[in-house]
């Protein structure tokens, strides 16, 4: 048994028949081959998976596919270009302007809030969402925020950072 | 201090060069990766810790959708040899792991089948439909009851589940031990610890039958050293197989070794003639891949009552697990080696029983065998300083060798190249303000206010190592190639896995050859490419690594030099390397851009008599001497008497790793190395039931640090450079590891001093705490030691719970203690 899916992923339109038990990442990385969202356990603890869903920040690996039908979705692929072309992640608000990287992306590169690199494209999205809704959130609010996204590497101290150059490049830019 | 002309890259905080396709997703790890016509396998694995295996039936699974093969370890037959185990300690117990299980299993997840289908979903689906019949095996699950007598046997073929003994001792510690004024001994437990790699690993195999190649991907931190084993166990012609290390999502030690799944999943592409993909799910990496730590230890302190430290003991219970993997039984001996931490301790002697049980192989977790010796030394110290009623810091500063006495040999054989321990605790308490932390802790027990200030000093060995000393080779290879455009590549062999070698190496690059890091490339993490090396692992990979690199570099250098000069009409001697540039020092006219001297090398027309063209040059690098970093950490936590909630107010990190290449990645490695360690001590335990299943098997179950735990963590540094490698670079990757869990363990223990307490056991969960805080009483699990006279030396640790309040039982016992100290 099939199912038919509509999403709009990065900006563009796809139409898929999947099966219903189909989990969103696998949707996304063996059906569209967007390899940039990465799965650590299928239990929603790590936040490797974490997309945005109709602007929310969702771990894919216990969404299924069917479920996110008729969503807009954001992944580490396309989150520049959305935030270039004017959304903020979620597929509208005003024109940004800017480079080829989202400034949160800018903040991890920047203050090496990356090791391995393996929960980065959920920990980035994670805290695009932060930012959306607390453009200058302090110490403890970004570590209370990213606290669903594990990382082994970093200790999390330059994420934080990060997150904060972000926040700070963000408020100047809309300023 | 690479070269003195140029301004160098070498010491500067440069973000990263690997991180724009990382930040982007659009990096390759393994499971990024498919090819036409690429099949999944599913492993089935053993519900039981111990059981026999009857039969498995596959009938079922073989029709199912999808499904193209299924095997178990009777069809193998003899096809894969058995998991490769590198270290051997004499009249060691052979303990051989089939791939696949055949007749027997011995922890849970042991992989009993494989099921190969067309797609994930459809071989998870008929890996249900392998019927296994088991018939349960008492299990073997504590290691000290796996030693007793009438103990179930792992393997039928020996009498007990002794895997070895092994002892190390120096100097005279039977003297040492009749001369102390008092003797300090503790039972410490380290427990098993999960390594929790962020990418699980994963295995992707092609086999090309009419080339004859088998290409693998896997998930490692040992390319080189995984293709020699895979050729040996798949009996493959070792030049036809091909290791592809991509994208690695951290290992801290898990990836450094040879899994039975990465010979079989080779296996079964080469069987079937299609690319073959195994990608494991985290609870099978709960399960299967190897666990960390897991040492029961009592240690043994005699001291004079000054606090000089004359001999230390310890017996050492490792619990291995049922099987050998690479390097299982290597680690608890360099617990040994490292038991006397930074202390010059005369005599020391340590013995280790090794033991397997039906639990998952220990093996090397980040700090392997290292934080188990740090905290043990480190614990030690705090309960003699107790004891002694000294301050932590001051019975540390007096066992200090100086700076002066370095290299200093320590009784276990090593030699500690370089250090000045005074200064960098003097800089840590400094920058602390300690005495100011002692006032303010003072002044919070009088508010009934619990803050504890923790110490460690800790020393570690690093660099591994001088082959002698190393399983399997401790060198490491690179290749520099300068291409005909002028641009450099470093072939390494320290395949990295998110340490930043693709940085800190072309900053190298760059600075010897007076040119930009832009204008160097690392590349790794392919035998086809990269001469033979040994892996990232040890924190080994700039100190012999990058030593390596530079070698090469610097042949490369003298090579231009003389074609420079040959050019230019200077001396090569006069050469200096800069912007691009090679000029005469002392006549700066006589200048030949580098891309000249390089495009003279290969156009080969105008090179110098006796100089071959081209631009190529390799090393293997052999130290002569492990490195040994250390530092000194600092731990405040305040203890909530209400919830047990332990809170870390501040951590001060002050690290010695020699120079540093470029401090930001260095930082980073500090900090993850103590989050790490925090994790340990605060929640992390492997938990096995009394039936042997791991009932912490998922991150639902098992708890590592989030960000919201942590603290913020202030690092210094002060910079001792080894003279073992030219770059005068220690190694830092285990460092925060192996401090972190001791300091933060001695700050709480500080903390709870006030309700009697002078030892806990990992981890500081916050029931353990606030039952401490809250009853007065040792509930240390029942296992807990005293601090005892010689006098009372002779009898072993009291293990009941004491009946007086633990303030008073401490009180009494420090009375005895004093009334049978020696007089001298």
């Amino acid at each position: 048994m099939a199912v038919e899916i509509q999403l709009q992923i990065n900006g563009k339109s796809y139409h898929s028949k999947v099966e219903p038990r189909l989990l969103l990442i696998h949707y996304l990385r063996d059906t569209l081959g967007l390899t940039g969202t990465h799965i650590g356990c299928e239990t929603s603890i790590c936040g490797a998976c974490t997309v945005l869903l109709d602007g929310k920040a969702v771990k894919s690996c216990t969404v299924l596919a069917v479920q996110a039908s008729g969503g807009v979705i954001t992944t580490i692929e396309g989150l520049a270009a959305t935030w270039r072309s004017g959304g903020n992640g979620n597929g509208h608000g005003a024109a940004n302007g800017g480079g080829s990287l989202h400034p949160v992306q800018e903040g991890f590169w920047e203050c090496h809030g990356l090791q391995c690199g393996y929960c980065t494209p959920g920990m980035i999205l994670s805290s695009v969402e932060l930012l959306q809704s607390n453009p200058n959130p302090s110490e403890s609010e970004i570590r209370n925020s990213i606290s669903g996204n594990l990382c082994r590497c970093t200790g999390y101290q330059h994420i934080v950072k990060s997150v904060q150059h972000a926040a700070k490049k963000m408020r100047g830019r809309k300023g | 201090m690479v070269t003195a002309e140029a301004t160098p890259f070498v010491g500067r905080a440069l973000k990263r060069k690997e991180d724009p396709r990382l930040i982007q997703g659009i990096s390759h790890y393994v499971d990024d990766i498919s090819l036409t016509g690429m099949l999944h396998a599913v492993f089935v694995r053993s519900p039981y810790a111990h059981a026999r295996v009857r039969s498995v039936e596959t009938s079922k699974a073989k029709v199912a959708p999808g499904v193209v093969a299924v095997m178990t370890g009777a069809d193998l037959g003899t096809s894969i040899g058995m998991v490769p185990c590198a270290a051997q300690i004499p009249d060691m117990k052979a303990a051989p792991r089939p791939v696949l299980a055949t007749d027997r299993v011995r922890f849970v997840g042991e992989a009993v089948a494989v099921v190969v289908a067309e797609d994930r979903y459809a071989a998870r689906d008929a890996a249900d439909l392998v019927e296994v019949d088991y018939e349960p095996l008492t299990p073997v699950v504590d290691p000290e009851k796996a030693i007793a007598k009438g103990a179930p046997v792992l393997f039928d073929q020996y009498s007990d589940n002794i895997a070895y003994r092994w002892e190390l001792e120096g100097g005279d510690v039977k003297k040492a031990f009749e001369q102390a004024d008092v003797i300090v001994r503790q039972r410490i437990v380290n427990q098993r610890v999960i390594p929790v790699a962020m990418e699980t690993r994963g295995v992707l195999a092609e086999y090309k039958p009419g080339e004859k190649t088998l290409t693998i991907w896997s998930s490692t931190q040992i390319p080189h050293l995984l293709r020699t084993q895979l050729a040996a166990m798949l009996g493959t012609p070792e030049q036809f197989v091909r290791v592809i290390t991509p994208e690695v999502g951290g290992g801290f030690g898990s990836k450094l070794n040879v899994y039975g799944e990465e010979a079989l999943v080779g296996y079964l592409s080469t069987r079937l003639e299609r690319p073959v993909k195994w990608i494991e799910s985290r609870r099978e990496n709960f399960q299967t891949a190897i666990h960390g730590r897991d040492q029961i230890d009592d240690i043994e302190l005699a001291l004079e009552k000054d606090g000089t430290v004359l001999g230390l003991r310890c017996k050492v219970i490792a619990d291995l697990g049922a099987y050998y993997q690479l390097l299982t039984p290597l680690i608890p001996t360099l617990t040994g080696l490292m038991m006397c931490g930074s202390y010059k301790i005369p005599a020391a002697r340590m013995e280790v029983i090794a033991v397997l049980t039906n639990k998952m192989s220990t093996d090397a977790y980040r700090g392997a065998g290292r934080p188990e010796a740090t905290y043990l030394i480190e614990r030690a110290m705090d309960l003699a300083a107790a004891e002694l009623k000294m301050d932590p810091v001051e019975i540390r500063r007096k066992n200090f060798p100086k700076a002066k006495e370095f290299p200093y040999a320590t009784p276990t054989g090593l030699i500690y190249d370089s250090a000045d321990y005074q200064t960098c605790l003097n800089l840590m308490l400094k920058k602390s303000a300690y005495k100011k932390l002692r006032e303010e802790q003072a002044k919070l027990r009088k508010q009934g206010r619990y803050m504890g200030i923790g110490v460690c000093t800790y020393v570690e060995i690093c660099a591994m190592g001088p082959s002698s000393a190393m399983p399997a080779g401790g060198w490491e290879s690179a290749t520099v190639r300068i291409e005909p455009t002028g641009k450099v590549n470093i072939l390494t062999g320290a395949s990295p896995h998110g340490q930043g070698q693709e940085t800190s190496f072309a900053q190298i690059g760059a600075d010897v050859l007076g040119l930009d890091p832009e204008d160097v490339l690392i590349t790794h993490g392919d035998t086809a490419v990269v001469p033979y090396g040994i892996g990232t692992f040890g924190s080994r990979g700039t100190a012999v690594g990058g030593t390596a690199a530079y070698k090469s570099l610097v042949k490369l250098r003298e090579k231009l030099a003389q074609i420079a000069a040959f050019l230019a009409g200077a001396e090569p001697d006069d050469m200096v390397f800069q912007g691009k540039k090679i000029f005469s020092k002392s006549d700066p006219k006589k200048s030949v851009s580098f891309q000249d001297c390089v495009s003279a090398a290969y156009v080969a027309k105008t090179l110098p008599p006796g100089v071959d063209p081209g631009l190529d040059a390799t090393t293997f690098f052999e130290p002569t001497n492990f490195t040994f970093p250390f530092g000194a950490h600092l731990c405040v936590v305040e203890a909530d008497a209400e919830t047990g909630d332990v809170r870390v107010k501040k951590y001060l990190a002050v690290d010695d790793c020699g120079n540093v290449i470029n401090p930001l990645l260095v930082d980073g490695q500090i900090h993850g190395g103590i989050v790490q360690a925090l994790g340990q001590a605060m929640f992390e335990e492997a938990v096995y039931d009394e039936q042997g299943q791991l009932i912490t098997g998922e991150l639902t179950d098992y708890a590592i640090p989030r960000a919201g735990d942590m603290p913020w963590i202030e690092t210094e540094r002060t910079v001792t450079p080894t003279p073992v490698n030219p770059l005068g670079v220690k190694g830092v990757g285990e460092a925060g590891t192996i401090g972190g869990t001791p300091c933060f363990a001695n700050a709480v223990v500080d903390a709870l001093t006030p309700f009697g307490v002078r030892h806990i056991d990992m981890p500081f969960k916050r029931e353990r705490i606030w039952r401490l805080m809250n009853h007065g009483k040792m509930m240390n699990d029942g296992k807990r030691g005293s601090a005892q006279s010689p006098a009372g030396g002779a009898k072993r640790i009291a293990s009941k719970p004491s009946k007086p309040t633990k303030a008073a039982k401490v009180k009494s016992a420090a009375k005895k203690s004093a009334k049978s100290r020696r007089a001298k």
